[in-house]
């Protein structure tokens, strides 16, 4: 049973290896779908952070969540990022490098915002110095 | 794959070649190992992007009792760049497209299209900057700005790389032709392309959406 399926396996690889060498993901469809989505993710990002549309503590979130939802479109539709089987390292290199820049934006962000406790109150500084 | 483990007999000479092909189909082509290198390269790229997003939230406050982003940012001039790259980056999927069904005029349409377009992002670009530094607002105004320039600048600079590299791949299309290893190249080029298009979405939404209100 071992020795079918090794023999079988070149001829796989190989017709495996000419569809991918020959016909890349994504055609002009795809293109396009992604394109519309884009526009209309762009569209509302505008109309949101221009208009009243949104209660105006919630408009931050929901420019997030536009952002983001376009960065997937992005992703699958013109990067091609899928969860196909030759897809597995982009998508774990994806995962971490995500997990990369979250901890540095937020960690900053974290770190920055409660720098002022910790330090000498200037007039404390100033006091020193005298 | 075919044969499940508790089936197989134990450790032949295949069962190691058995082992690494658990997608399925062997080594992967030299293509998606080319792309999975340079996804890796755009991955640090955006980590390299977001300690500048993370240095530009924790300074975009402090304006130095200057201009803020609100008295600054136009958003009808935005709104301009962002079509200009998100066509850009279309035209690019299209291009290389064409080039991979050996469509050569087409291919070069679309090309001549995506630097036209990434030309106009660029000259919005820097006729922004330029009036910023115009009305006193330039880089060493205040620690706002500093911010401002390098991140946004970073990007530009990252699109004029793109459209040098645009010309060199055109260039090596019309010497070579569609082969191998050409269109592996151009593979890489769509992947920056595209994903400079993804920065530019995060900067337009942090920088000049949220800034503007």
């Amino acid at each position: 049973m071992m020795q079918e399926t090794a023999a079988a396996e070149p001829e796989s690889t190989r017709s495996a290896q000419s569809a991918d060498e020959g016909a890349p993901p994504g055609s002009i469809v795809t293109y396009t779908v992604g394109l519309v989505f884009a526009l209309l993710l762009t569209g509302a990002s505008f109309i949101v952070s221009q208009t009243d549309l949104l209660w105006a503590p919630g408009v931050p979130a929901g420019l997030a969540v536009l952002a983001i939802a376009q960065m997937g479109v992005h992703l699958v539709f013109f990067l091609h990022i899928s969860t196909g089987a030759d897809n597995t390292n982009n998508v774990v290199a994806l995962a971490f490098g995500l997990l990369i820049v979250t901890l540095i934006v937020s960690g900053s962000l974290w770190i920055m915002a409660h720098l002022n406790t910790n330090m000498v109150p200037m007039s404390a500084i100033l006091e020193m110095h005298r | 794959m075919n044969a499940s483990p508790a089936t197989a007999p134990l450790a032949g000479p295949q069962s190691h070649s058995a082992s690494l092909s658990y997608s399925g189909g062997g080594p992967a082509s030299r293509r998606i190992v080319v792309g999975y290198g340079f996804w890796i390269f755009l991955l640090s790229d955006i980590i390299m992007f977001s300690a500048l997003f993370a240095t530009y939230a924790v300074l975009s406050g402090q304006t130095a009792g200057g201009p803020a982003g609100h008295d600054l940012f136009e958003l009808r001039h935005v709104g301009a760049e962002t079509l200009c790259l998100l066509f850009s980056s279309y035209s690019c999927g299209l291009g290389a497209l064409a080039l991979e069904r050996r469509r050569m005029s087409a291919f070069y349409i679309n090309f001549a299209l995506t630097f036209v377009l990434g030309a106009a992002f660029l000259g919005l670009e820097l006729g922004e900057f330029a009036g910023l530094t115009a009305r006193g607002a330039g880089p060493s105004r205040s620690a706002f700005l500093s911010a401002f320039f390098s991140l946004v600048g970073l990007h530009g600079a990252h699109v004029t790389a793109g459209l040098l590299w645009l010309c060199f791949m055109v260039a090596q299309v019309a010497a070579r032709g569609p082969r191998d290893f050409v269109r592996r190249r151009l593979l890489c080029f769509s992947l920056f392309w595209h994903a400079l298009d993804i920065i530019w979405v995060a900067l337009l939404t942090l920088v000049y959406l949220m800034g503007a209100r």
